[in-house]
Order: C-alpha cells, then sequence, then structure tokens
C-alpha cells in the first residue's frame, strides 16, 4: 500500500443547516493523482476547500470530522491553519495570479516563507516556471505585470506559484474548465509530470481528463461517496450503478 | 408602443434635467471664475490681507489652508485606514459593527455648523486648545475620519474575493495577505477617495470659523520653528482659511476692494477643489494602471 498523504475522516459539512458534505472518508496516496468527479452541486468544491481549511473564510460554514496529516488533525481547534496552507496549496477554478509581476506572483510566497536572499528567490522563480512550463514563455517579460497573460499561461502561473511555496499536496477545483483545449492538454501534462513529487487532488466534470491523468477517482452525489476505487476500475467495472450511469453520461 | 412612449418621454426629462444642472454648475463656475481670475496675481497669492487699505492678499490664509489640510490628513490617514481595515476584514458582523457602520454615516453627513459649534464645545473650550489649527484639525477629522473608513473599507471590499484566497491559500498570515496583496488592489479606490475628501476639508468653512478661529496672527514665514508663536507651522496657533477669509471678507469687509478680493479668493479656493478633483481622478488611473499593466 502506498504512503497516504492525507486521510479525511467521516468528514462533513454544514453551510448553516444545509448539509453539503456528509460522512467523507478518503485517504489520498502521495505521489498520485486523485480525481473526485460528480454533479453540479453535489460538494466537491466544498469537499476539496475544507482539506486546506479554506471553508474557514465561509462564516457560516462548519466542518466536523477529522483531517489526517502524517500523524496530526489539521481539523482539530487550534491548529495552525496558515502553516497548514503552505504544505496544502491550492490551484482554483478561475486564474486568479496577483495583481503584481510575474516574479512577483512566484516569490511573494517563499519570500513570505523566509527565503529572503535575492539570488536564492530568482532561482526559486525559474525553477518553479520551468516546471510549470512556463520559463519559455516567460523569461523575458519576468517583470511585466502577470494579468497581461493569457487564461492558459495564467493557471500554469498559478500552479507555479504554489510550487514554489514547496506543499505535500496541491488541490485543484477545475483547473482547466475556463481554457480552451490546448492550454487544457498543457496542464494535463503539467499535473502527470507533477504527482512524481507531489499528491494531487483534482476535481472535474471531464470524464475523460478523470481517466486520463488520475491514479483513483471518488465519485460524489449529494455530499456522499458512493464509490472509490482505482480510476481503472471505476471507469470500465464499476461497482455502483449511480457510478456507471454518472460516467456514461446517462446523468448529471 | 405605449411603454416606448413613456420611455422616450422620461428619457426625455432626464436628459433635460442633467443639462440643466449641467448648465447650471457651469456658469457658476464661469461666473466665479470670470469675475475673480483677473484678480489673481503671484502679489495677491502672497502678500497678508488689509484691513481698510486695498491691496490685501491671501497669502496667510492659502497657507493656513494647506497646513490644516495637511494636519488633518496626518490625523485621519493612518487611524480611518486602520479602522477601516478593522472594519472590513477583522470585525465579525454584529450588532456593534452595525452601529459603529451607522454612526460612521451619520457622523459624515453631519451639518458642519454643528460640527463646528461641537469643536468650540469640546476642544476649544473643554480641551482648551483655544482657537487654533490643531482645533480645527481635530472638527475636521469629525467628519473626514469617517470618510476615510468608508473609503477603505469600500476599496478592500472591492478586492475580488479570489485575490485573498489565492495568497490564503499559499499559507500566508491574514495581515500580510491584506497589506501585500489587499491593499494594493484597492489602492487606486482609496487613494481617489482620499483627495476627494481632502477637497471637501479644503474648501470648508462652517466647521472651522469657531475652531481655527476667523482671525490670522502676524506670521513670520522665515521662522519655522514650530514652537514659536509667530512661526506659521505652530499648531496652536489661531489661523483663518481661505474659506473662512472669504466668509469674512463678505460679511464684514471695509476695505475698499473688498469685492475684488472675495472674487479673487473663490476663484483660487474653485480653482484648487477642481484640481483636486481632476488630479484625484487622473492619479486614480495611473495607479490603477502602474499596478495592473506593468509593474
Ligand atoms: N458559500 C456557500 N454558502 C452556502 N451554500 C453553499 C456555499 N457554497 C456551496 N454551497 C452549497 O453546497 C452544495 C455543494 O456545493 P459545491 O460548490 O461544493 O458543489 P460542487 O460539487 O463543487 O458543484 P460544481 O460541480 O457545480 O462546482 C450546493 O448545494 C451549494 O449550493
Ligand atoms: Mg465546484
Amino acid at each position: 500500500m502506498a504512503e497516504i498523504a492525507l486521510s479525511a475522516k467521516n468528514l462533513s459539512v454544514h453551510y448553516g443547516a444545509h448539509g453539503a458534505v456528509r460522512n467523507v472518508s478518503l485517504d489520498f496516496a502521495a505521489k498520485s493523482v486523485t480525481a473526485l468527479i460528480g454533479p453540479s452541486g453535489c460538494g466537491k468544491s466544498t469537499f476539496l476547500r475544507s482539506l486546506n481549511r479554506m471553508n474557514d473564510l465561509i462564516p457560516n460554514c462548519k466542518v466536523t470530522g477529522e483531517i489526517w496529516m502524517k500523524d496530526r488533525d489539521i481539523n482539530a481547534p487550534g491548529t495552525d491553519v496558515v502553516a497548514i496552507r503552505q504544505k496544502i496549496g491550492m490551484v482554483f477554478q478561475r486564474p486568479n495570479p496577483f495583481h503584481k509581476s510575474i516574479y512577483e506572483n512566484i516569490a511573494y510566497g517563499p519570500r513570505y516563507h523566509g527565503v529572503k536572499n535575492k539570488k536564492k528567490l530568482d532561482e526559486i522563480v525559474e525553477e518553479s516556471l520551468t516546471r510549470a512550463a512556463l520559463w519559455d514563455e516567460t523569461k523575458d517579460r519576468l517583470h511585466k505585470s502577470a494579468l497581461a497573460l493569457s487564461g492558459g499561461q495564467q493557471q500554469r502561473l498559478c500552479i507555479a506559484r504554489s510550487i514554489a511555496v514547496k506543499p505535500d499536496m496541491i488541490l485543484m477545483d477545475e483547473p482547466a474548465s475556463a481554457l480552451d483545449p490546448v492550454s487544457t492538454a498543457k496542464i494535463e501534462e503539467l499535473i502527470s509530470e507533477l504527482k512524481r513529487e507531489f499528491c494531487i487532488v483534482i476535481v472535474t466534470h471531464n470524464m475523460y481528463q478523470a481517466a486520463r491523468v488520475s491514479e483513483k477517482t471518488a465519485f460524489f452525489l449529494t455530499g456522499q461517496v458512493v464509490e472509490y476505487d482505482s480510476t481503472d476500475k471505476m471507469f470500465t467495472d464499476p461497482e455502483r450503478a449511480e457510478t456507471s450511469d454518472y460516467i456514461s453520461g446517462r446523468f448529471g | 408602443m405605449k411603454a416606448k412612449t413613456v420611455d422616450k418621454i422620461a428619457t426625455g426629462v432626464f436628459i433635460g434635467i442633467a443639462a440643466f444642472i449641467v448648465l447650471l454648475l457651469a456658469s457658476l463656475l464661469g461666473y466665479i471664475l470670470v469675475r475673480g481670475v483677473s484678480h489673481i496675481s503671484w502679489q495677491f497669492l502672497t502678500s497678508p490681507p488689509q484691513t481698510i487699505r486695498e491691496g490685501g492678499g491671501i497669502g496667510p490664509q492659502l497657507f493656513n489652508s494647506v497646513f490644516l489640510l495637511v494636519l488633518t490628513m496626518i490625523i485621519t490617514i493612518p487611524i480611518g485606514i486602520g479602522a477601516g481595515i478593522y472594519m472590513s476584514e477583522y470585525a465579525k458582523p454584529n450588532k456593534m459593527t452595525g452601529f459603529i457602520r451607522l454612526v460612521v454615516e451619520v457622523l459624515s453627513s453631519f451639518p458642519s455648523i454643528i460640527v463646528g459649534l461641537f469643536g468650540l464645545l469640546v476642544f476649544v473650550n473643554f480641551f482648551d486648545f483655544g482657537f487654533s489649527l490643531f482645533s480645527g484639525a481635530l472638527a475636521l477629522t469629525v467628519f473626514n475620519l469617517p470618510l476615510m473608513v468608508r473609503i477603505t473599507e469600500q476599496g478592500l471590499k472591492g478586492v475580488p474575493l479570489s485575490q485573498k484566497e489565492a495568497s490564503l491559500a499559499l499559507g500566508i498570515s491574514k495581515w500580510t495577505t491584506i497589506r501585500s496583496v489587499m491593499l494594493p488592489v484597492a489602492l487606486p479606490v482609496i487613494l481617489t477617495g482620499t483627495i476627494l475628501a481632502a477637497g471637501r476639508i479644503f474648501g470648508e468653512a462652517a466647521a472651522l470659523m469657531f475652531t481655527a478661529g476667523m482671525s490670522s496672527p502676524r506670521l513670520d514665514f522665515t521662522n519655522w520653528n514650530p514652537l514659536d508663536a509667530v512661526s506659521p507651522l505652530n499648531p496652536f496657533r489661531p489661523a483663518e482659511t481661505l474659506a473662512v477669509h472669504i466668509w469674512k471678507v463678505n460679511s464684514e469687509g471695509i476695505a475698499p476692494d473688498t469685492p475684488e478680493i472675495a472674487a479673487g479668493a473663490s476663484a483660487v479656493l474653485v480653482i484648487l477643489v477642481l484640481v483636486f478633483n481632476l488630479g484625484a481622478r487622473m492619479l486614480g488611473r495611473y495607479v490603477h494602471r502602474k499596478f495592473t499593466a506593468t509593474k
């Protein structure tokens, strides 16, 4: 059995009285990609945002249950949320680069986390952009605004930005849904590359994408996990009728 | 068909009203400028006023207005921005913050003469700051501070949530996120708002008559020691501002060229307030470009 990077136990999320995620338990293996699929509104984003405590920002949102990382429950009261988020990066649905230069977009995180040396920062910027397959396109315009990049480039910048702070895992919420097919293919390539080092959890509505990039797939329905298995199995021979119906496009 | 006619009539009426207001404003401005501009000269802008002879200027008043503005801004900008950040990012929405917001709204729209009388009672008499720049600055703070709080709050609320989330998701503290990501994005709004607020302060008269006073002691513009009684920089001296001076000259001036002085001073005031407004817009746009297009 592969090493487990993060493990959610009986996780439930409520918005006020409305339960969006109910009793979900999932293990995420290190150095692999897990896809979360399911119809719109079934709680995939809500679940994903609970993992790095991003839902703390939403005033009436309550997350109960446990999230084990190494041997700590990071959902326990008193957890240093800021430190947790460094370890669990996040890439959002819409590319959201900072209103800063390309260089600053990357350097901002590591600088905050203690890298002050200019040369070291330069190295981190180059390395992160290279790994996000963006270096060649940006090396001549590092100090120009990141907002002038195309959508696909911006999304790769956001990925570069999150790996620059050296996380253990990266959460991606439909990272390619706002992009054209070519940019999407680049992002997928990148994901396959990054899983050598990181645990990646990706929410997607694109069944082909899930099949292409992930090792394991979890199928969500109305806040619960219906089935969780290897992607091969899920796509060829699922146990549950709902899963095969959803994957073959009969609903959702 | 019917709805279309109504729509046309309504549009016509609105355009008419808008045109009338623009015309009114333009003629008012034109009137003040035409009457006053010819009287503006270097000599007029720099020399002290005369009580009975002609040839008086507005030098000290101009200086007082600017100095008072600076003093007020020194007080209100840090506190206002700090409080705005607190209200927008840290305060939990509850009855208390609702109440603070109400107070902020009410204070910033208070009639300025009331603020002036309040200043007379509290700052001038009770705290015994006397008729002074300091009392004036505190009175102006009463309505400028709420304005600054609101401007900051609006600026921060206008920052896309995705920016804040992006920073927090990197494991960066809330305060650094506000300082390094949100404030720069909000800066054009805050800057524009601040300068517009400054324009209002600059033209304020009613709140200053009983706080900063209506007299300007003889100033020695070679003495820059703020503790000296005759120094222009002394914040505890009485200081008549430009707007107050216009009011005073108009109501009790006895120099033979009183109408010209009032007209010239009004023109200077109007021009400066216009400069504030246009400057605010231009600077806001410039900063916005600087922060978004190229670094
Ligand atoms: N901030 C919020 N406040 C209240 N309810 C919310 C909030 N965000 C999501 N919800 C509700 O929680 C449920 C799950 O939403 P979520 O966004 O997690 O679904 P999703 O699976 O990501 O959907 P999609 O595929 O459309 O992104 C929905 O019923 C939604 O209305
Ligand atoms: Mg979603």
